[in-house]
Parts: C-alpha cells; structure tokens; sequence
C-alpha cells in the first residue's frame, strides 16, 4: 500500500514536471524560430543600417530595409498612449482606493477590468468609424487615421491594465500607516500625495510598464487606425506605421524565406527586445522597491 | 484635584452603526497627568482614546454623542478643523508604524504637513524630538537611513518622536508597548515619565503592572462603560467597586 502510493506521487510529479517543460519548450521554440528566420536579413543589411536605416521600401527595386520610421512609430505611439493612459488610470486607482464609497469601488472595479475585455479589433473598428472622422474634422487634418487616433485608443486600452494594478498597490497599502498620518494633522490629500502614493511606487510603476508593454506590442490597433504610412512622424497627427502593424500587413506579401520576409522576422526580433526590456524593467521594480505592506505585486 | 483640566468627557456615547460600543461616559483629564484606561479586549477603551483625536471619524457609519472638551472647547463642533485639532492631540499607536522613509523625514513630515518650511527649524526639532524620544544616541549617525531598518521598539520610540516634533499638548498613547520585548518596554515606561511633566498623557493598557508603574489615575472599562475611576494607588489598593476588585485581582478579564 505504501510503495503504491509513493509510486503514484512519483509519477504524478513526472506528469506535471513534463506538462510544465512542455509549454515552456514551445516558447522557447517560438523564441529560437524568431531568431533563426530573422538574422538572415543582416547578410544583406548591417545591424545599424537596419535598425537606424530612414527608408523602409520593402519591395521597390533595389529593396530598402531601415525599420526606423518603423521604431520611430512604435515609441511615439507608445509614448503618447502612456501620456493618456498614466493619469487617467493612476487617478481612477487613487479615486477608487481612497475616495470613493465602498459600493461604488465595488461596482467601478470590475467594469474598469471589464474593459479590457474588450477585443482590440472592436477598439480599433470604434477608433477608425467615430474617432476618425471626428478627428478630420476638428483639427481639420488630412487624415483621422494618424499617431494621435492610434495613441488615444492604446490608451484606452492600457487603462484597464494600469488601473486594475494600480489600485491594488495603493489599498494594500496600510492603514495604520494613513492613519499615523492623520494623527500628526495631515490633511487626506497630503496623506494620499505625501504617504499613500510613495509607498505604492513600485505597484504603480509596474502597472504602468505593463500597459505600456501591451501598448507597444498590440497589433490589430494599430493596423487599423495608425494610417499605415512609413515615415518618421513629424506631427501628433501624422500616419504612422508601427512595427507589429508592418509586420502584420506584410506578411502575407512577402515572399517565404526572401529578404522582405527575414526583414520582417528581424522587426519581430526587435520587438521582442522592446517587450522583454519593459518586462525586465518591471520586474526590476518590483524587485528593488518592494511594495509596503502585504501586496505581493 | 488640584492640576489643570486639560480635556473633559461629558456623557459620551458612540456607535458602530446600530451597535452602542460606549455608553454615558464622562472623564476629566488633567495637564501633567498620565491617565491609564484598563479593562478586558473588548471593553472600549481603544475607541474612547480614538474619540479623543477623531481619528473614529473615518469609519464609515460612526456616530457620536455626547461632548468632548479641549481647554473647554468641543472637539466635535463642526468649526473645529480636524487635522488642526489632530495636530494638538498626538497619537502613538499599538504597533509602530513608521513611514518607509528616513528616520529624519519621518519627525520631519507631521512639521511638513503643518506648515513650516524653515530648514533649519526642521532640523532642530528633529533633533530635539528624538532626544527627548531617548532614540538620538542610537541614531544620530544614520539619521538619513530608511526608519524600516530600526529594530521594534526604536521605531515605536520614533514613532513616539515623531508625535512630540509637532508640539501636541495631549499625547494619546494605544498600549504602545504591547508588540515590544520588556526591555523596550521598560524604556518606553521611563519615557513616558520624563514626558509627562510637559503633556498631558493618556495609555490604554492591557498590562494592569504597566498602568500601576507609569500613571497618575487610572480608569477601568468593562462592557462599553466607565466603571470606576480614581487615583491609580488608590484604584489599585481600595477599588470602591467588587468588580473592579475582581478585574485588578485577576479573577475575571
């Protein structure tokens, strides 16, 4: 009876050892193949020429492969959606977890996560249907679908991810800690700036770089409503064209296993390294400033 | 008595919601006095010591009657601005609960909160403050590290420095050496000794030893209800009542 039981631990440890290499090994088969079908391109173009190369005309004749109009794109893009997404979603986390009810906290919450159920594609059908025109016609530009259209929608999509993280940085942040401020006379908003948000730094940050890390890499948003065009924006309301919308465009155009395709497959290794960087940095964070109190963030 | 009144409880009650938590108490306070509130888990006298400093103002569904008098003023007059109010009645609590600053902006913050920006003014009262907590010694060579680093009842006794920076006439203490080893304790008792001939102290206490050694009068709690109050050499020797005979005596609790 024992030696059964034992033999059955034994292998119930073996099932799940080989179930957790399994998944583990898929990505690390994705990674290998992203880089294999990539690097061939730099047999034709330098790294630096790659990468800081002006002109990405694919499949003009000679082909012109410098993605950073395509880098540029992603960054500012990125860059422009935090700008939105940061205050609006740490300000709806401090209104959540300080101001507001109990039952309105209940309620907003988990419609605020709601959100970011929403499929991009839907997001990206609103930006290029409603925001678009609207757009055209306000600031009167030549067209709604530019940085500006594809950076509020990212926002809109990073709030939830700040937001939801944000908000349980700072109610896990506790309360004998406020209530030590209230007690030497502080006012609930030198509390909440002064006590409250430094020590829910790190949840904040993390949340942030998070949303970001899913703004750069979102693909069928961009797609739809940056413009598409390849060149290094020089207004917020210019077209753009954003690594993971390139890639996706292209694709299905490039012949397999030709320059454009490898060209392609080394854009996706550049994101990777944009995505893994913000992934460690958050982690880094998180590590370094570990949250007061018993968040696990 | 013959020392100042320096606060007085006139029938108060307070309510969690529907549930009555303390019923028909009054209390005087007196300046240069340590009051010690005792009684079993339970009894009230951690929500009476947070009437004191509002601080019961952020539970939701709260309610108090009754007055609270601060030098014959009511604290719960809806002119009294609270953090004003907070800033004259400190407040030590049952854990300490530094700020995961330095030890320095930790005195420095309740003077930041309050208005003064004179650096050097800062400076000196941080100084002062810990030296009057007995924590300058140990500290003074790190005053710039992280207030997390201090032992227990180093950051209760910052904690302490923290609540003189800002000058409060009434220092509330809720059994601030309960979470700490005797010898800490022991410290904090001396403390308090030296700090009340400049504020008006009130302890709540589960360790009746503790309430015999630092206070002045001592008041028993039971059940939401003031039961008796008196000298604490009296109160301790002579209680008037059976039940606080039995209390002090150990025979229920």
């Amino acid at each position: 009876m024992a030696i059964n039981r034992q033999f059955k631990e034994r292998w119930m440890r073996r099932f799940f050892f080989v179930i957790a290499s399994t998944s583990i090994f898929i990505l690390l088969l994705i990674m290998i193949f992203l880089f294999a079908e990539g690097l061939p391109i730099f047999k034709k173009v330098s790294l630096t020429d790659f990468i800081f190369g002006k002109y990405w005309y694919p499949t003009s004749e000679p082909p012109e492969f410098g993605i950073f109009p395509l880098i540029a794109a992603s960054i500012s893009v990125t860059v422009l959606s935090a700008v939105i997404s940061i205050p609006l979603g740490v300000m709806t986390a401090i209104y959540l977890a300080e101001i507001a009810a109990f039952k309105v906290r209940e309620i907003v919450k988990p419609m605020v996560e709601l959100l970011a159920a929403i499929p991009s594609v839907v997001i990206g059908f609103f930006g290029m249907v409603i925001v678009s025109p609207f757009l055209q016609d306000m600031f009167d530009v030549a067209t709604g679908l530019n940085l500006f259209n594809a950076a509020l929608m990212l926002g809109f999509m990073s709030v939830p991810t700040i937001c939801s993280i944000s908000e349980d940085a700072v109610s896990s942040v506790p309360r004998a800690m406020k209530e030590a401020s209230f007690a030497l006379g502080a006012t609930h908003f030198e509390t909440i700036f002064k006590v409250v948000l430094p020590a829910s730094l790190s949840g904040i940050t993390t949340s942030i770089i998070l949303g970001m890390s899913r703004a750069i890499g979102e693909t069928m948003v961009v797609l739809m409503v940056a413009g598409g065009a390849a060149m290094i924006p020089l207004s917020i309301f210019d077209p753009v064209r954003p690594m993971p919308a390139s890639i996706a465009a292209e694709m299905a155009e490039a012949p397999f296993r030709g320059d454009h395709y490898y060209a392609l497959f080394a854009t996706g290794v550049v994101l990777f390294c944009f995505t893994l960087m913000f992934n460690i940095i958050a982690d880094h964070i998180a590590y370094k400033y570990k949250q007061t109190g018993d968040s696990t963030l | 008595m013959d020392a100042d009144l320096k606060m007085s409880v006139k029938q108060l009650n307070f309510f969690y919601d529907k549930f009555k938590a303390l019923e028909n108490i009054s209390l005087d306070f007196y300046a240069g006095h340590v009051t010690a509130l005792i009684g079993p888990s339970g009894c009230g006298k951690s929500t009476f010591l947070r009437c004191l400093n509002r601080m019961n103002d952020l539970i939701p569904k709260s309610r108090v009657e009754g007055k609270i008098l601060l030098d014959n003023e009511d604290i719960y007059d809806c002119a009294v601005n609270v953090a004003t109010l907070r800033s004259r009645i400190g407040m030590v609590f049952q854990k300490p609960n530094p700020f995961p600053k330095t030890i320095f902006e930790n005195v420095a913050y309740g003077l930041r909160v309050n208005g003064i920006k004179d650096k050097t003014l800062i400076a000196d009262r941080v100084t002062e403050s810990l030296n009057q907590a007995a924590l300058w010694d140990e500290v003074k060579d790190r005053i710039y590290d992280s207030a997390l680093e201090l032992s227990g009842g180093q950051q209760q006794r910052l904690c302490i420095a923290r609540a003189l920076a800002i000058k409060p006439e009434v220092i509330l203490m809720d059994e601030p050496a309960s979470a700490l080893d005797p010898i800490a304790t022991q410290k904090i008792e001396e403390l308090i000794h030296q700090l009340k001939k400049m504020f008006t102290i009130i302890i709540v206490t589960h360790n009746m030893q503790q309430a015999a050694r630092v206070s002045d009068i001592t008041a028993f709690f039971y059940m939401g209800k003031l039961i008796e109050t008196d000298k604490t050499d009296t109160l301790f020797t002579r209680p008037k009542l059976k039940q606080t005979e039995d209390y002090i005596t150990g025979r229920f609790g």
